[in-house]
């Protein structure tokens, strides 16, 4: 690749076409961890979310699989117990808590707040991930479809018309009342719950995708892939797709946060997950009637619901201001 | 200007016919029906159900059920599962309780949220900005009835504002004086409470559109002939900045029924929210499927007349 041969020597430092001479400076991803670790905020959010990754593989393991802090032990003799209380001597000794005293307290039923907390943590972070992968798999499907295909008539109607009347009309309706009612009238399960929530989330991320669609249909490397034969579903899923993931990253982030308060909503209002899990929204909506009597069962979860939605909120926008340079300080 | 606004009227009734349907087939596809809503009831026999389903067409195809639901909502007449009582004279009393609260709850948004945006941009970077900012990131990450019921407790114990519903028990012999200052009383902690999400949006939202102008070559341009501060952002960018909000005026409308379902039933406000959730609870179709309805109504006006209001204001628009 190196067609051009300078004629003196200074000329050769700055002629060079050697790849490694002509690289900028940083890669983007350079760029970008740059400015990332420049926001305070959302460097303190990062490290929460992987603190909260870490606790959630934790708690499924430690809770499920090789039990050290069992959150299903009824015990009616320790009911209420305030945070870092040990068991009262009336109950069994097969049913004391891992490391002698009870770190969040008991709940109504005895049963160990920090157990319940810790398995929450993995169900209610599970129900936002599967929700905003379904709204994000629906979101870009349709919006990749209507962004490439857009002009294509199916009998009269184009389907970029078709698909984005559809959006629009889903869009119309308050989302949370169609999901309060979707999942009231139907069994409440955890499966319902994280399909419902991902069924009415993908408008969003389908607006974006088309857009980004529709300009990056234009672009010079699209119009080479389509002169070089590769198939038009290799062109859109491997080609184009990543470069319009830059908004959906953000708002899938932001989306999970979304789901998590959203669940803790319908847990408030009875259609929560049902028995044996517990999210975090379960355990607060079930402390709200003992606020004054036991006021740790509903701080613990809601301090622990904001901490989480907040770093989310806070790495989603962080994320959007590193990824999109328009939003920069000038 | 007349063809555009046509135009997009035209659009906005077809798909306001799409969003019938959906809105019909979509609580008729899912499981649950009101005959249903007592299933452990002894006395309910096979045909009492035959006949509850008979008087709700609920036997028919469901295009035949559509056809039902039109003509009675037409004419005014579409009756409730629950205790047959017309639909729309229910929605709109209770859209009456609502609609204090969502114009109290609007004011407070609109007045906070710009002054707030606004500074924040002008100063960015500064204490004020960097605290407001995160305080924004906080007031939408808690969960709303968590904020609430920390309200309620410090409020209520505190202050001694009262919380529950619109009124108190009993000021029926009152004074008018002491029965519109009780009223109002009650007003305030559940519109503040819906308020405090709107504000931390939307200054948000206005400091971003801000910063936006203000890099803007015109502005430095501005600057640089010498112009005061003050001439700059409020003679100058202000105006520009505040271009897409015009439009957002539109989009209040649907807030209307959007419904703080949640609020309504912390604060036990017998408002639109608390009317839908007890018609989902029920199995109350027509009450769900108007309410839908009209909250599309209003989405789809809403647009339309941020639409228009955009290209009022913005020639770009109107000339394409």
């Amino acid at each position: 690749m190196n067609g051009i041969k300078p004629s003196t020597s200074s000329q050769a430092a700055t002629l060079s076409l050697d790849p490694e001479a002509m690289a900028p400076l940083e890669t983007p991803w350079e760029e970008f961890l740059r400015i990332f670790q420049k926001d305070y905020q959302a460097l303190f959010g990062f490290w929460v979310l992987m603190l909260l990754l870490a606790t959630a593989l934790a708690g499924k393991a430690l809770t499920e699989w090789w039990i050290l802090f069992d959150p299903e032990v009824v015990r009616l003799t320790d009911k209420f117990l305030p945070p870092f209380s040990v068991p009262s001597l009336d109950s069994l000794p097969t049913d004391r808590p891992f490391g002698g005293m009870y770190l969040m307290g008991t709940d109504e039923l005895g049963r160990d707040v920090f157990a319940r907390m810790f398995q929450g943590s993995f169900v209610s972070l599970s129900v936002g991930f599967v929700a905003v992968g379904i709204s994000l798999s629906i979101g870009i499907l349709l919006g990749g479809l209507a962004g490439y295909y857009g002009q294509v008539k199916l009998v009269f109607i184009t389907v970029d018309t078709l698909i984005m009347r559809f959006t629009d009309a889903m869009m119309c309706f308050p989302v949370f009342f169609l999901i309060l009612t979707a999942i009231a009238l139907s069994t409440p399960s955890i499966y319902t719950i994280m399909v419902i929530i991902g069924i009415f989330g993908w408008m969003g991320t389908a607006r974006f995708v088309r857009a980004e669609f529709l300009s990056l249909r234009e672009q010079d490397f699209v119009t080479a892939a389509k002169a070089l034969g590769i198939p038009e579903r290799r062109i859109i899923f491997r080609h184009m797709v990543p470069n319009a993931l830059a908004p959906v990253f953000v708002s899938a982030i932001i989306g999970v946060a979304s789901a998590i308060l959203t669940e803790s909503s319908l847990s408030f209002l009875g259609f929560g997950v049902p028995p044996p899990y517990a999210t975090w929204g379960n355990i607060l909506s079930d402390g709200k009637a003992f606020v004054f009597d036991a006021p740790w069962l509903f701080f613990i979860p809601g301090i622990a619901i904001f901490v989480v939605v907040l770093a989310f909120n806070l790495v989603g926008e962080g994320l959007r201001e590193a990824l999109n340079p328009k939003l920069r300080m000038r | 200007m007349w063809n555009f606004i046509l135009r997009n009227i035209g659009q906005r009734l077809i798909l306001l016919i799409i969003v019938s349907f959906v809105a019909h087939s979509f609580i008729h596809l899912a499981p649950g029906e009101p005959s249903e809503v007592d299933p452990m009831n002894p006395r309910m026999k096979p045909e009492d159900i035959a006949k509850i389903r008979a008087a709700f067409h609920l036997d028919e195809p469901l295009h035949v059920q559509y056809v039902y639901w039109i003509r009675d909502l037409a004419s005014g007449e579409l009756k409730s599962f629950k205790d047959s009582q017309p639909v729309l004279p229910k929605i709109w009393k209770r859209f009456l309780n609502s609609l204090p609260l969502f114009i109290l709850a609007t004011i407070l948004v609109w007045t906070l949220a710009f002054p707030t945006g606004i500074y924040g941009a002008v100063y960015r970077g500064g204490v004020y900005d960097r605290s407001t900012v995160f305080l924004s990131y906080a007031l939408i990450s808690v969960p709303g009835f968590f904020l609430s019921y920390l309200a309620i407790m410090w409020v209520v114990g505190w202050l001694g504002v009262p919380v529950i519903s619109i009124k108190t028990f009993g000021m029926e012999h009152a004074e008018p004086a002491y029965k519109i200052m009780d009223r109002v009383w009650h007003l305030v902690i559940p519109s503040v409470m819906t308020a405090i999400g709107g504000i931390a949006v939307l200054s948000r939202y206005v400091r971003s559109q801000m910063l936006e102008v203000l890099s803007q070559d015109y502005v430095r341009t501005a600057k640089a002939k010498g112009l005061e501060e003050g001439t700059v952002i409020y003679g100058h960018a202000l105006g520009n900045a505040l271009l897409p909000f015009v439009t957002m005026f539109g989009l209040l409308l649907p807030g209307l029924i959007g419904g703080s379902i949640i609020f309504e039933q912390i604060f036990a406000w017998p408002g639109l929210g608390r009317l839908s959730y007890e018609a989902i609870l029920n199995r109350d179709f027509p009450v769900i499927m108007t309410i839908n309805f009209m909250a599309a109504i209003l989405t789809l006006a809403g647009t339309l007349l941020s639409d228009i209001l955009y290209a009022v204001v913005d020639p770009r628009i109107r000339l394409h």
